[in-house]
């Protein structure tokens, strides 16, 4: 949308002082509820996969590690509000540098000492 | 007057320039960057974990120390606590305060029994001579673990704290701001936990 051949911001804040609260419409119990569903069914799967065979015994890890990322996707969309919002740009990237150095961290860590125990022990 | 002629007309200036974000969502941004590093603190904390979790030097493993029906009760506290945190925070925003009331003391209530059956699997570990002392194992394990449960600690510290201040100052914008604050952090911790109980029970006790 344009006006006079310039693009207008998508929100139009001519009704809103700056600076100033806006009561903004939160996520409702709805969404609370349903995300604690979600976590509780992927809580109980987790324990249950841990404990029987219902996977292949050698995937286990692997299940509970996808089941440990899913729980905590539901965390950040209906605990944490991570959404599309125009308001949730500078969080989403700031999660993914994040989730960026934590990899570097964990996967670094590993690779370097597996390693070290292979060639030095 | 025709539609061209309102087109045309020059724009407010303010139209073009959105103007500086609603407090709230900077004090949310600046404590999700908090957030975010004590995170990346724990994934070094996860990381030496993973590295010393076979190094048990003869002492007791994962699989003869942890147990996951007693685990499975402290993640559903802390999940239950975090549902209950969500709602207190929106009882908050619809100035409800014996909601809000009730629902931040089944928060307090919920983490505090967590820490407890924590607290005391730690004591039970301790006794039968598998302290943080005895392996490389159960040195990263009680680090990991403990700080997890030092955070709980200070969450629920913080919870008496806003409570204290909401029964004070009432819902004040600058009060609801230091309320979201604390319930991110509270959905943090359980986020935390999520790693810890996949990585070192559910994985660790096989």
């Amino acid at each position: 949308m344009s006006v006079a051949g310039r693009p207008l911001p998508e929100r139009i804040p001519a009704e809103r002082t700056p600076g100033v609260e806006v009561e903004e419409s939160r996520a409702g119990v709805v969404s609370y509820t349903v995300g604690f569903g979600f976590a509780v069914i992927l809580t109980v799967m987790s324990f249950v996969v841990a404990q029987t065979d219902l996977l292949w015994a050698p995937g286990i890890a692997v299940g509970l590690v996808v089941l440990a990322f899913a729980q905590i996707g539901v965390h950040l969309v209906f605990f944490l509000h991570m959404g599309t919002g125009s308001d949730n740009t500078n969080n989403i990237l700031a999660l993914t540098y994040g989730v960026w150095i934590v990899f570097l961290v964990l996967t670094g860590s590993c690779w370097i000492m597996v390693n070290l125990s292979a060639n030095m022990l | 007057m025709t539609v061209t002629a309102i087109d045309a007309a020059p724009l407010p200036p303010e139209a073009l320039n959105p103007g500086p974000a609603p407090t709230r969502t900077v004090v949310a941004y600046g404590f999700w960057i908090f957030l975010l590093s004590d995170i990346i603190m724990f994934s070094g904390l996860f990381a030496a974990y993973a590295v010393l979790w076979q190094h048990t030097a003869g002492g007791p493993t994962g699989r003869e120390l942890f147990d996951l029906p007693n685990v499975f009760i402290e993640t559903a506290c802390l999940l239950l606590s975090s549902y209950t945190c969500g709602l207190a925070a929106l009882s908050a925003e619809h100035r409800q305060a014996g909601r809000f009331y009730l629902l931040e003391a089944m928060t307090f209530v919920l983490g505090a029994a967590f820490l407890f059956i924590e607290f005391s699997e730690f004591a039970g570990m301790v006794a039968k001579g598998a302290g943080p002392s005895r392996s490389a194992f159960l040195s990263a394990f009680f680090t990991l673990v403990g700080m997890h449960g030092a955070h709980v600690t200070s969450g629920l510290l913080l919870l008496l704290y806003m409570v204290a201040q909401v029964a004070a100052k009432g819902f004040r914008p600058h009060v609801l701001r230091r309320l979201l604050c604390f319930s991110l952090f509270w959905h943090a911790l359980d986020i935390i936990w999520v790693g810890v109980f996949t990585l070192v029970y559910l994985i660790g006790a096989r």
